[in-house]
């Protein structure tokens, strides 16, 4: 690597980096400005953007010499107290065209833990932002980030990489949405108070799902989920007279056998005939009578058709990735041409090889 | 040969253009995306356009409304439904409507087209100047359309079922509106069909009323049945009794019943005037 200017990323993310260790790496609010700080004053380092999430820590800059990213990364290791060579271990890192290809290949979400989840994107701009705020990009990171953006946004567009739910709360919400449109209007119901059941119930409300109850076996247990939840709760012994109150019913008990068998259902149907009842029955054994699923307007999905669609998705958006890759490279390489005689130390562009700890003039991203 | 000033030409066009849009959703559905609602509405605004101009120029023609004869009358439901749908689909944005909708007039528009036998007679002035009466015909057969757009949305409604209750989710049935809003699709229109052909049928009996010598018999028996049989699916939905698949199954055999009825009514009329060409354009 050359004394001229060049692009660089260096981090670590989940792909090397187990979670204790990840854990560890984590930059708390306190210890983000304080990075900041120092990577603000550390000679020879023209730009930079810190992008810090659960899965990731990235540095992203433009660095004046060779030996600047070797700072920064040792200013890095000296505030989160790891040894430099334990750092060595685990990083990434790339420069020029593949440092380019690696922000879009993140922002696009195809380095994520979850493929082709959304959220990175939202915390790339998030980093971003803050770095502008405080003045820390210039030229050079301005068009990579505001063309990343872009270019993450067109190969979400332009391949199947986000559809489909991978989480199984997800796909019962987007089933639920299949059914009913909008869960706005749609009482729900959860019965048993476990951790399954709440976490779905969390995605429900996160779709827009305002009206909750909550009915366990032992109305103690109801009580405080329900008060998490923002929701009502509901002694057991009412579920059966209420059934037909309820479009949404996530059951989660852990009952040694069906709590709800097809003769209630039916009951309930007939006081709601023309609206549709969507059980989701995540619970070992099966609450909901399977039978049930044979009366009209009555939908009816368990832990393993949910874990099926979660798992069919996941194999949809792997079969895009190949499709996104190529998206990315040609994307990649025109904004590499365009900023590269802003950044002369990465000529001529490195080889697009992805490589781990390896050394920053030759290396490209692992992800 | 085709001519910009015979309708037919235009109604190829409209047909075309309807084919187009029936060819962008297959094309989106096979490739497993979501078409463009933008361009659908546009291929299908355009159509309607073509169509309208063809339909103004045999109406010229015909001396009134063209509902003369079977080619006639299948070009003007399916005008009627892709009114329907360039109102109701911005308006409740029911995803694959305009595909559903373009496969239905593609079905309609190419068949009378195709068929030279259905516009081999053009009955002229066959409303006598009688603006009401004329007005009842067409409102007839608007009814018409929004009944093939309830079959479609029917055929939506037993489509997303079937794939929410057999765990199909991918494909064609990923694109789907939502159980719900298809329901509430079908029940809106099944009120407006009933509604439209109320009126028609109430603007119709003033006349018959007063001289019972023109009532068409075969043709004001059909169009009672028909309507009767759309009342009584309509009332049982709204206390609750037809719901769900068996309201949809309803929905659609009644508007084959409908269309399949339109040849025998049309075949029982007595042509007021023939036109002089009697061999369609090709």
């Amino acid at each position: 690597m050359s004394d001229a200017p060049h692009l660089f990323v260096v981090g670590a993310s989940h792909h090397t980096t187990p979670l204790e260790l990840r854990e560890k790496l984590a930059l708390g609010d306190a210890k983000m400005a304080a990075f900041q700080q120092t990577l603000s004053t550390l000679p020879g380092l023209r730009e930079f953007t810190v992008l810090n999430t659960c899965n990731r820590v990235e540095i992203y800059g433009v660095a004046e010499a060779a030996d600047t990213v070797a700072r920064v990364q040792d200013s890095f290791c000296g505030l989160q107290a790891i040894a430099p060579a334990d750092f060595a271990g685990i990083r990434h890192a790339a420069t020029g065209l593949g440092a380019v290809r690696h922000a879009i290949t993140v922002a696009a979400g195809l380095d994520s833990q979850m493929l082709g989840e959304t959220e990175i994107l939202g915390q790339l701009k998030d980093a971003y932002a803050a770095a502008q705020s405080r003045r820390t990009v210039g030229p050079v990171l301005n068009r990579v980030f505001q063309k990343t953006f872009q270019h993450a946004k067109h190969v979400r567009t332009h391949t199947a990489i986000t559809e489909g739910n991978i989480s199984v709360a997800n796909v019962a919400v987007e089933l639920a949405l299949k059914i009913f449109g909008d869960l706005a209007s749609t009482r729900v119901l959860l019965l048993g108070a476990g951790e399954i059941g709440e976490k779905t119930a969390k995605a429900f409300q996160s779709r827009g799902a305002r009206d909750l109850t909550v009915a366990s076996r032992t109305f103690e247990r109801a009580l405080p989920v329900a008060t998490a939840l923002g929701a009502a709760a509901l002694p057991w012994d009412q579920v059966e007279s209420r059934l037909a109150d309820f479009a949404i019913v996530v059951a989660s008990t852990s009952a040694p056998g069906s709590i709800i068998n097809r003769a209630q259902v039916a009951a309930a149907m007939q006081r709601r005939p023309a609206d549709p009842l969507f059980f989701i029955d995540l619970a070992l054994p099966r609450d909901i009578d399977p039978a049930a699923a044979e009366l009209e307007n009555v939908f009816l999905y368990n832990l393993d058709d949910l874990a099926q669609i979660a798992a069919e998705n996941r194999a949809a958006r792997a079969a895009e990735v190949g499709r996104a890759q190529a998206i990315i490279a040609d994307k990649a390489a025109a904004l590499w041409k365009k900023i590269a005689p802003q950044v002369p130390g990465d000529s001529p562009a490195p080889s697009s090889a992805p490589r781990h700890s390896g050394d920053l003039g030759a290396s490209a991203p692992s992800g | 040969m085709f001519e910009l000033t015979h309708d037919r030409t235009w109604l190829w066009l409209a047909a075309a253009a309807y084919f187009g849009g029936f060819a962008l959703g297959t094309t989106a559905l096979l490739r497993d995306r979501r078409h463009s609602h933008a361009w659908m509405y546009a291929i299908i605004a355009l159509g309607y356009v073509l169509q309208t101009t063809g339909l103004y120029l045999r109406g010229l023609e015909v001396k009134g409304c063209p509902l003369g004869n079977t080619f006639e009358i299948f070009q003007f439901t399916a005008w009627s439904a892709i009114t329907l749908y360039l109102v109701i689909g911005p308006t409740f944005r029911l995803s694959l409507l305009g595909y559903f909708t373009c496969m239905l007039t593609t079905t309609l528009t190419l068949s009378s087209l195709a068929i030279p036998s259905w516009d081999a007679v053009r009955r002229v002035g066959i409303f006598g100047g009688n603006a009401w009466i004329e007005f009842h015909a067409a409102l007839a057969l608007f009814s018409y359309g929004v009944f093939g757009l309830l079959a479609l949305t029917s055929i939506m409604y037993l489509l997303q079922v079937f794939s929410l209750k057999r765990h199909h989710l991918r494909g064609l049935f990923s694109f789907l509106p939502s159980v719900r809003d298809l329901d509430h699709m079908n029940l809106r229109l099944l009120v407006t069909g009933v509604a439209l052909l109320a009126a028609s049928l109430a603007v119709g009996s003033a006349y018959w009323l007063d001289d019972t010598s023109t009532v068409n018999a075969p043709k004001l028996l059909i169009t009672v049945a028909v309507w009767l049989a759309y009342t009584v699916a309509c009332v049982l939905r709204v206390r609750q009794v037809l719901i769900a698949k068996r309201l949809a199954w309803t929905c659609i055999i009644l508007f084959a019943i409908a269309l399949l009825s339109l040849g025998p009514v049309n075949s029982s009329r007595q042509p007021v005037e023939q036109t002089a060409q009697s061999q369609p354009q090709r």
